[in-house]
């Protein structure tokens, strides 16, 4: 089967991507969910055994307590409590943790430490994967079981005070509220005055029985200068004076005859010792858990906090208010809480989290009845009803009291287990899916290889021997074999398979395909062998100059950086070197040509053919002649533009400070929103979108220059509505909207801008003359790029702009000066357009951390949440820089069709073989690091970082292919 | 299985040549010219080992992490020395024509000229892949200094003030001597070193040599030393190949 270039790189990408999808499914754990949106009801509670099967039999537990406050700050890391740090600056908190009636704890949190999922599983009870971080960016109303809904259900008055997460997840929830944002990092006083001040008039009044207050200012400081700053100690000790005035307001409300009231303080995650937060470290997962009630006995001094699971705490507070225990809660008892109870109650209260645990074991995992934990509980729960038949008959005797501790044991032991199984669910791969991904894109990635010589040949046609292979025999018997070996895969395994639970169809084709790709490799590495051996000598005279060189070691030292966590928590850097040492590599070859070629023409004829002179090509050809300069400010101006194009780079470098490492340290993005330089930010908007106008018009026609320019001045004016830059005749400040009018604007020029170009496509096929269809192409591809760039300049943030008009610049001098001049073929052009695609990236602020990725983006010009175009939106906006750089790849290589005709397609499979190279690497170095320390904070949103621009680079490849039919479609 | 034989016939051979070109190297076979370089080079690798060692007698709490500005001027500064002895004793230098004092002192100032321009050039190279602009800019200019001592200062030595010369020694098949090749040499090797020191830096490890610019300066040290080393061999193995059009 003969395909050109570019489909048979299109066609790899789209293998790619189902092999990486199914690898995703395979190693993301999907939560443990018995069934998303369904909830416990009070009736599903468990009969207690042995009370006969009356009315009251399965009755809620009477609630141990009358009212519960939860504070919850930000970032509390274990030590502010219990270290040397609560001591110094805590002192009431730590007076009742040590002589109060009190119970304290570390609860552990599970990464990812982030306070959105850390809520969700304070609430749900369950432990959000990390996929769920994912999909839930915009955070949208929590539907799963919770302990807020079952409160409300349940006719609990609750009121909440703090961080507006909570009220974005529980919606008309709250009786009252008052939620701050914790969008500006920088003031940690005002978000907590926020809360305060409605403390002391709800403290005081009757008719609320939870109260929420989630203080949000240690966390901000922990951003801005660290666990260490010396902002801490005051933070901590205005906590300490709020828990001082809860708790005496609390005492003084208690009375005879009412049930005591509880106070919680906890933390949603901790901080580690840079002060950020997300990871695995222990100072990020280890939170204080301090519970404070009369219930409790007192104190004698200070113990060792014993150390639970954060989730915990959500049955214990459901069945301490009387509540039904949320069906996806993989807590148990915190045994503690209850001790001051009846056995009997005791028993009780373990036996409903030992049904709800037991029943969410048996919904989430087919061979439930194996767990020991199940087991144990079931032997529990029978030891549990000979107990109460002797307590029903009225034994009292120490026999009695022995046994029930005995079950109260069992019970415990049973919780543990069930609790730890569905917790390890989480930790468990799909191995089998996880390889069946991993060998195809393997053999994807070698078809690729092995085409490398027949793709980036003249003809730019691979021949892939399928139809061959499909009449052969190896093939059938690979197909039989791969068929048996899914039969005993599937039937063997234990745990869940996702391609196992396919419908055999779906299966069956994945089976041929994978062997027909086998079939294929073997041939063509076959036909590699022979042809190799007979001309060995080919590979020999292809000298490699300095440029290729550093093109190669880049590529697969980047590759290899892919294996250490630091270098992926820094990789921007790792592309800044990168593209510096290429500028500097090209602005040796650019001397060469213009210093060297000098002394040399004339003197040494004989280097003719091999350099092309720019005497030969004549001055129609020369860009400094299209923009009236003379040959002599030409050379200067070549030589001038890597140097250009390095001092951007340096400047952009300092525009957004990214990674892990050095992301602490002051940007110039951070200065120009800070909100003093105001003026300075319009003025700089201005300027790039001046210039970006400047940049992309010339390749226009007349009515998309206009569109264009009033398409740049709506994104002005939408960043000035906004509120980002300062419109300069108006000086009072206007109340801030959400822009959707100049977004829309902005809108309707982009699509009339991809339209006219859509069109100039279109026709350009139907031309008779083919000069006139190629400049009409050439038009209409720049027309669409330019369409490209209007729409990144209205997502991008207004402290970005410069970026897109550095970008911008690079590209058209390095076309005009360096491309175009130093007659670099249509791979190495690729593989520096990639370079800088990546680069460009990171410069925009990206990192391969999930928290770099602006959501906001989403909401551009849309009055609501639209997951659609938010989805989109904020995919084009993250990757706008690789996308912009691939776009003109296209616009680049088009154009140039005099020199290389088979450009495109060359491109296309370059692109496409620098996408896969790391792609796969990576791949398999996840599965060889899935047990790895940095798993879920470090590799694994890298893995989705990388499946994105795999499905990005397919979306470029496809454009590319379209581009690349039409030239084949005209000889 | 004839394949392999051949393979085994191919390695005794290989290994055979080794031999013979090891016994070449430690006998009289030495031409006179790579004798002089590889002694010359000794004696510059032999200088940075003594500016690493010596210090330690006369400032107190001497070590190559804690007191790195120290070791890398006394690197430095030994480097020029030593180069700077070694080839005006030599006499590799081009013969100036004219002998008047004030040709002389032009010379010199034009070198201390270029060798400032290349520091600064250094630096500016060095800012532009991400070195801080303002902070620790001492440390960075130090580096930039280092390199210029292993790099320029051997080229003002070896070709004198000249940009035509140097043009000529670093684009492609431009060497002239033994010196010119051992020139290009220790100058790739030397600016590859540095390049090649700043990889451990992003890494979370911790070590003291992760510091900015130590990994750096070793990285170009380590690299310089190797082009000393490499020079002469390098040069010896491909002697058959390199002739040298005279001037």
């Amino acid at each position: 089967m003969k395909l050109s270039s570019s489909v048979f790189a299109l066609l790899c990408l789209i293998c790619e991507i189902v092999s990486i999808a199914l690898f995703l499914r395979g190693f993301f754990p999907v939560p443990v969910k018995s069934s998303f949106s369904a909830k416990s009801k009070v009736n599903d509670f468990p009969a207690e055994p042995q009370t006969g099967s009356g009315p009251n039999s399965s009755k809620a537990p009477a609630p141990l307590f009358k009212r519960v406050v939860i504070v919850l700050i930000d970032a509390l890391r274990e030590d502010f409590v219990f270290g040397s740090d609560g001591r110094r600056f805590m002192p009431y908190t730590r007076h009742v943790v040590e002589r109060g009636s009190s119970h304290s704890f570390i609860a552990k949190a599970r990464p990812p430490t982030v306070t959105m999922p850390r809520i969700k599983a304070l609430t749900t009870g369950s432990i959000p994967g990390f996929i769920d971080v994912v999909m839930n960016l915009n955070s949208p109303a929590l539907l799963e079981d919770n302990l807020i809904w079952q409160a409300k259900s349940a006719g609990k008055r609750i009121i909440f005070y703090g961080d507006d997460t909570w009220v974005r997840l529980f919606p008309k929830h709250f009786m009252e509220h008052d939620g701050t944002t914790s969008f500006f990092v920088s003031d940690y006083t005002e978000v907590d005055n926020n809360v305060t001040r409605h403390l002391d008039g709800t403290l005081k009044r009757d008719d609320w029985d939870i109260l929420i207050l989630h203080y949000l200012g240690l966390d901000h400081i922990g951003h801005i200068s660290g666990p260490h700053s010396s902002l801490i100690g005051p933070k901590l000790m205005e906590m300490d004076d709020i828990i001082k005035k809860i708790h005496s307001s609390l005492i003084s409300k208690e009375s005879e005859g009412t049930l005591p009231n509880l106070l919680v303080l906890c933390g949603d995650h901790g901080m580690s010792e840079t002060g950020s937060h997300g990871g695995s470290s222990e100072p990020e997962i280890n939170t204080p858990l301090v519970l404070i009630s009369p219930a409790f006995k007192r104190k004698a001094g200070f113990e060792e906090p014993g150390v639970l699971e954060q989730v915990d705490l959500t049955p214990t507070l459901a069945l301490g208010l009387g509540l039904p225990i949320s069906k996806n809660s993989v807590g148990h008892l915190i045994s503690a809480v209850f001790e001051e109870l009846s056995l009997r109650e005791q028993l009780r209260l373990l036996q409903i989290n030992g049904h709800q645990l037991s029943r969410l074991l048996q919904d989430s995992s087919p061979t439930f009845h194996k767990e020991d934990g199940y087991e144990q509980f079931r032997m529990a729960e029978k030891s549990h009803g000979s107990w109460m038949k002797l307590y029903v008959d009225g034994n009292t005797s120490e026999v009695l009291s022995n046994m029930g501790k005995k079950v109260l044991k069992q019970y415990l032991e049973a919780l543990k287990a069930m609790s730890s199984a569905l917790s390890k669910q989480l930790g468990k791969y799909d191995m089998y899916s996880m390889i069946m991904g991993m060998i195809f894109i393997l053999q994807v990635l070698f078809l690729l290889l092995l085409a490398m010589p027949e793709a980036l040949s003249r003809e730019a046609v691979v021949d892939v021997p399928l139809a061959s292979s499909l009449l052969s025999l190896p093939f059938y018997l690979l197909c039989l074999f791969g068929s048996a070996l899914h039969v005993l895969i599937c039937t063997s395994a234990g745990g869940p398979c996702y391609l196992c639970s396919l419908p055999w169809v779906l299966v069956f084709i994945v089976i041929l395909m994978s062997s027909a790709f086998t079939c294929a490799l073997a041939s063509m590495a076959a036909r590699r062998m022979s042809t190799g051996n007979k001309t060995p000598t080919k590979s020999s005279n292809w000298t490699l100059s300095e440029l290729d060189a550093l093109l190669l070691v880049g590529m697969v030292g980047h590759t290899l950086s892919l294996g250490s966590s630091s270098f992926i928590e820094e990789e921007h850097q790792t592309w800044y070197f990168l593209l510096n040492t290429l500028c500097l590599a090209v602005f040796q070859d650019v001397c060469r040509k213009y210093f060297r070629e000098q002394r040399h023409r004339g003197e040494e004829e004989d280097e003719g053919p091999l350099l092309p002179s720019s005497a030969k090509e004549g001055p129609s050809f020369s860009p400094a002649a299209e923009l009236g300069m003379s040959p002599g400010s030409e050379k200067w101006l070549a030589l001038a533009t890597p140097l250009l194009t390095l001092t951007c780079c340096r400047l952009l470098r300092s525009l957004n400070q990214t990674g892990v490492q050095w992301a602490h340290l002051p940007d110039f993005g951070h200065w120009l929103n800070s909100g003093d330089h105001k003026a300075f930010l319009s003025l700089l908007a201005v300027v790039s979108l001046v210039l970006i106008f400047l940049l992309v018009q010339r390749h226009c026609s007349l009515v998309s220059k206009i569109a264009l320019a009033l398409g740049l001045l709506g994104v002005y004016s939408y960043r000035a509505a906004v509120g980002n830059v300062l419109f300069p005749w108006q000086h009072s400040s206007r109340a801030v909207s959400k822009g959707t009018v100049e977004a829309r604007f902005v809108y309707v020029f982009v699509l009339g801008i991809l339209f006219t170009g859509v069109k100039d496509l279109l026709r350009s096929q139907v031309m008779s003359s083919a000069v006139d269809s190629g400049r009409l192409k050439s038009r209409g591809l720049w027309e669409v790029y330019s369409g490209v760039v209007l729409l990144v300049a209205l997502l991008f943030r207004a402290h970005n702009l410069p970026t897109l008009a550095c970008c911008l610049l690079i590209q058209t001098i390095m076309a005009q000066f360096i491309w175009k001049k130093l007659h670099y073929d249509a791979a190495q052009t690729t593989i520096m357009h990639y370079w800088f695609g990546q680069a460009f990236f990171f410069f925009q602020g990206n990192s391969n951390n999930i928290g770099t990725v602006d959501i906001s983006v989403g909401f551009v010009g849309l009055e609501s949440y639209v997951e659609a175009p938010a989805i989109f939106l904020t995919a084009l906006s993250t990757y706008a820089g690789p996308l912009l750089w691939a776009c003109h790849l296209l616009c680049f290589l088009s154009s140039q069709r005099d020199r290389a005709v088979m450009g495109l397609g060359h491109g296309s499979y370059c692109f496409a073989l620098l996408r896969s190279i790391p792609a796969v690497f990576y791949v398999v170095l996840v599965t060889s690091l899935r047990y790895h320390l940095f798993i879920w904070s470090v590799f694994s949103p890298k893995l989705l970082y990388e499946a994105m621009h795999t499905l990005i680079t397919t979306a470029v490849c496809l454009f590319f292919t379209f581009m690349d039919q039409e030239r084949s479609a005209r000889p | 299985m004839a394949f392999v034989l051949e393979g085994v016939r191919l390695y005794k051979l290989q290994l055979g040549t080794l031999l013979y070109w090891f016994f070449h190297l430690t006998s009289i076979m030495w031409d006179v010219e790579i004798r002089g370089m590889a002694s010359a080079h000794a004696i510059i690798a032999s200088s940075i080992f003594m500016a690493t060692v010596m210090p330690a007698v006369f400032v107190e709490n001497f070590s190559v992490y804690g007191t790195h500005m120290v070791w890398l001027y006394c690197v430095a500064g030994s480097v020029a020395v030593v180069n700077i002895a070694v080839f005006w004793l030599l006499g590799i230098s081009p013969p100036t024509k004219k002998h008047t004092v004030s040709y002389k002192i032009n010379r010199l100032f034009r070198s201390c000229l270029y060798f400032i321009l290349s520091c600064l050039f250094f630096h500016t190279v060095v800012v532009l892949y991400g070195a801080p602009l303002l902070e620790s800019a001492l440390e960075t200019f130090s580096l930039a200094v280092l390199l210029s001592t292993l790099t320029t200062l051997r080229c003002l030595c070896i070709l004198g003030p000249n940009v035509q010369a140097w043009i000529r020694v670093f684009s492609r098949d431009g060497a002239m001597s033994v010196w010119d090749t051992s020139l290009q040499i220790t100058t790739g090797c030397s600016v590859i070193g540095a390049w090649l020191g700043a990889f451990p830096i992003p890494l979370d490890w911790d070590r003291p040599w992760q510091v900015w610019p130590i990994s750096c300066t070793l990285g170009a040290t380590t690299g310089f030393l190797t082009g000393l080393l490499a020079a002469p061999v390098w040069i010896h193995w491909h002697r058959k190949q390199l002739t040298y059009k005279l001037k």
